[in-house]
């Protein structure tokens, strides 16, 4: 295997000997979210005139468990390997920084795709669903992830504590999806917030998310597309920038 | 032919610290060389821009010919080292720890030499244990298989025996000696001056981020002019006179420092003329930690502005 092929192995093998952990508990979680707010808001609310709410919160829910997913998986691993210091074993190799970059974003997009695929699959379950654009939801649940697993190693790279990457997470992360669209439909709110929530990059990826089931959206979908890979070009060159310099990982 | 080690005036500065300040030395492929210095010398900042993990400020370092910065995979590929912190993945087992590292090199089919490196090591036992369920020593001689995957021609060991009983330290040795004979360089970071002694052909010494002493382990023992002499008393205390010579004393047993041998007569007599008596006598030579405080005295003296006058050092200090 080459070394890139390694690494993203690696990174795969680590969630997934906590699959417990990495995989099931937000799958459930997320499902949780699912049967409270469905139960509460059903027959209260319509989306896009006939979506009932709990049709229209379930792609919400798996892109926001994609995304936190992504986040979770790039960071923690790196903050671990710098707390313990077994980043020296990918430090010592001759491994470029693009294969760093490229092993820890996908492995990311892996974690966040298959935990955003069970809640998925569970889902089905109990809510119908239609799927009228496949295409549209695989290439946003992979931007989305990569975005997030990109911003994961940002944080990772800088925090020099765990409560760093938690403070990043509960500041910076948590924010921006759950004012993204998760639970409703930006049409339902007040101007201003409505205004501002076309500045949050991921109300983007959520809102043409969903565009692949239902054929609807808020935004026109290839803007969507066009703002979710704008923002990963940018996060990838920032980051790739980062690993180049060595900042916080080679003195 | 192109040095194992190649350094070349190299710099580097931490904030207000001046870690190195202007290294050259060359180690020669199949070198057993010892790099020596107290705490905060620079020892393992010069490591760690031979392995890449630090950027000098200024100067070049060469591994095996390859620059650590413009051909840094040559010269990665051509190094192992064994860092200095137990470090470890709780996630893996030792064979999955190694077949990680082996494929971070890009190495395939790398099974056999895996296995090998374990038996020697005496990992084969332990093969499929977590890492986090092994000892302190064990752990240890993971990470030296670790460096060891790519049968890399250059290893780098940063203190591996600090903290390590002596059953594994000799087994590490005689492991490292082997791969010496086998035509591997090796570089060694040590606190244990006997260690270095004994194993080591070259060796630098480093204080402040300066090499102060640069020579063979032999030509650095015989710079010693001085000498002990180990003499057990009765009868009366040692004379006043002779205080000032004393290295260490257990009860009636006192090491005292020689110039050379011709000072042995008058130390005798003098003892003779307290009125003491002679129950036993030895000659002891000088070894590296002699030299070591010596070395590191006189430059202390040097800075505050001209050589000691007393060829002798201060009282030994404990190992730094």
């Amino acid at each position: 295997m080459s070394g890139f092929g390694t690494l993203l192995y690696k990174e795969l093998l680590r969630f997934w000997k906590v699959a417990f952990q990495t995989i099931a508990a937000p799958v459930l979680t997320t499902l949780l979210y699912l049967l409270i707010f469905a139960h509460v808001m059903q027959g209260q609310a319509r989306v896009y005139g006939a979506v009932p709410y709990s049709a229209f919160l379930v792609p919400g829910l798996v892109m926001m468990a994609v995304l936190q997913n992504a986040f979770a998986n790039s960071s923690s691993s790196l903050i671990q390997s710098k707390i313990t210091g077994n980043i020296i074993f990918m430090l010592l190799p001759p491994l470029s920084y693009w294969d760093f970059f490229a092993a820890y974003v996908l492995a990311s997009v892996v974690r966040g795709m298959v935990v955003g695929a069970g809640v998925l699959l569970v889902s089905l379950g109990f809510v119908g669903l239609s799927f009228e654009h496949p295409l549209w939801i695989i290439a946003f649940a992979f931007a989305g992830s990569a975005i997030l697993g990109t911003l994961g190693l940002i944080a990772g790279i800088w925090a020099e504590k765990f409560d760093q990457v938690a403070a990043f997470q509960g500041f910076v992360i948590m924010p921006l999806t759950f004012l993204s669209g998760v639970f409703y439909s930006i049409h339902s709110l007040p101007d201003f917030w409505q205004g501002l929530s076309r500045f949050n990059p991921f109300f983007y990826m959520i809102d043409g998310f969903r565009y692949g089931f239902f054929g609807v959206s808020d935004i026109d979908p290839v803007l969507s597309l066009v703002i979710a890979g704008a923002s990963l070009l940018v996060l990838t060159a920032v980051t790739l920038a980062l690993l180049k310099r060595g900042y916080k990982l080679r003195h | 032919m192109t040095p194992a080690i190649q350094i070349q005036q190299v710099h580097k500065r931490f904030g207000a610290v001046q870690a190195l300040s202007g290294i050259d030395l060359d180690v020669a492929p199949g070198e057993f060389f010892g790099l020596l210095g107290p705490n905060g010398a620079g020892k393992t900042t010069l490591i760690n821009i031979l392995a890449g993990l630090v950027r000098a400020d200024r100067g070049s370092v060469r591994v095996m010919g390859h620059d650590v910065v413009a051909d840094y995979r040559e010269s990665r590929r051509a190094l192992g080292v064994v860092p200095q912190e137990l470090v470890f993945d709780p996630f893996f087992s030792v064979r999955e720890t190694l077949r990680l590292q082996s494929g971070y090199f890009g190495l395939k089919h790398n099974d056999a030499w895996i296995d090998e490196v374990m038996q020697h090591l005496d990992l084969t036992g332990k093969a499929e244990a977590n890492m986090r369920s092994l000892s302190g020593g064990m752990k240890r001689r993971v990470l030296v298989a670790q460096a060891l995957v790519h049968k890399p021609p250059v290893i780098v060991l940063d203190e591996p025996t600090a903290g390590v009983d002596v059953e594994l330290r000799q087994g590490l040795w005689e492991f490292v000696r082997g791969l010496n004979r086998d035509g591997h360089t090796i570089v060694l970071t040590t606190h244990y001056l006997e260690e270095a002694e004994a194993l080591c052909g070259r060796i630098a010494m480093l204080k402040q981020g300066r090499i102060v002493a640069l020579d063979t382990t032999s030509n650095l023992i015989n710079r010693w002019d001085g000498l002990y002499l180990k003499l057990r008393i009765s009868g009366a205390a040692l004379p006043a006179a002779l205080a000032a010579r004393v290295r260490d004393r257990r009860d009636a047993v006192h090491t005292l420092r020689l110039r050379n041998i011709g000072e042995v007569e008058g130390v005798l007599a003098q003892v003779r003329e307290a009125g003491a008596q002679l129950e036993e006598l030895e000659l002891l030579q000088p070894d590296l930690e002699d030299v070591f405080v010596q070395i590191m005295h006189m430059e202390e003296g040097e800075r505050k502005g001209g050589r000691d006058a007393s060829a002798f050092p201060a009282p030994a200090a404990p190992h730094p």
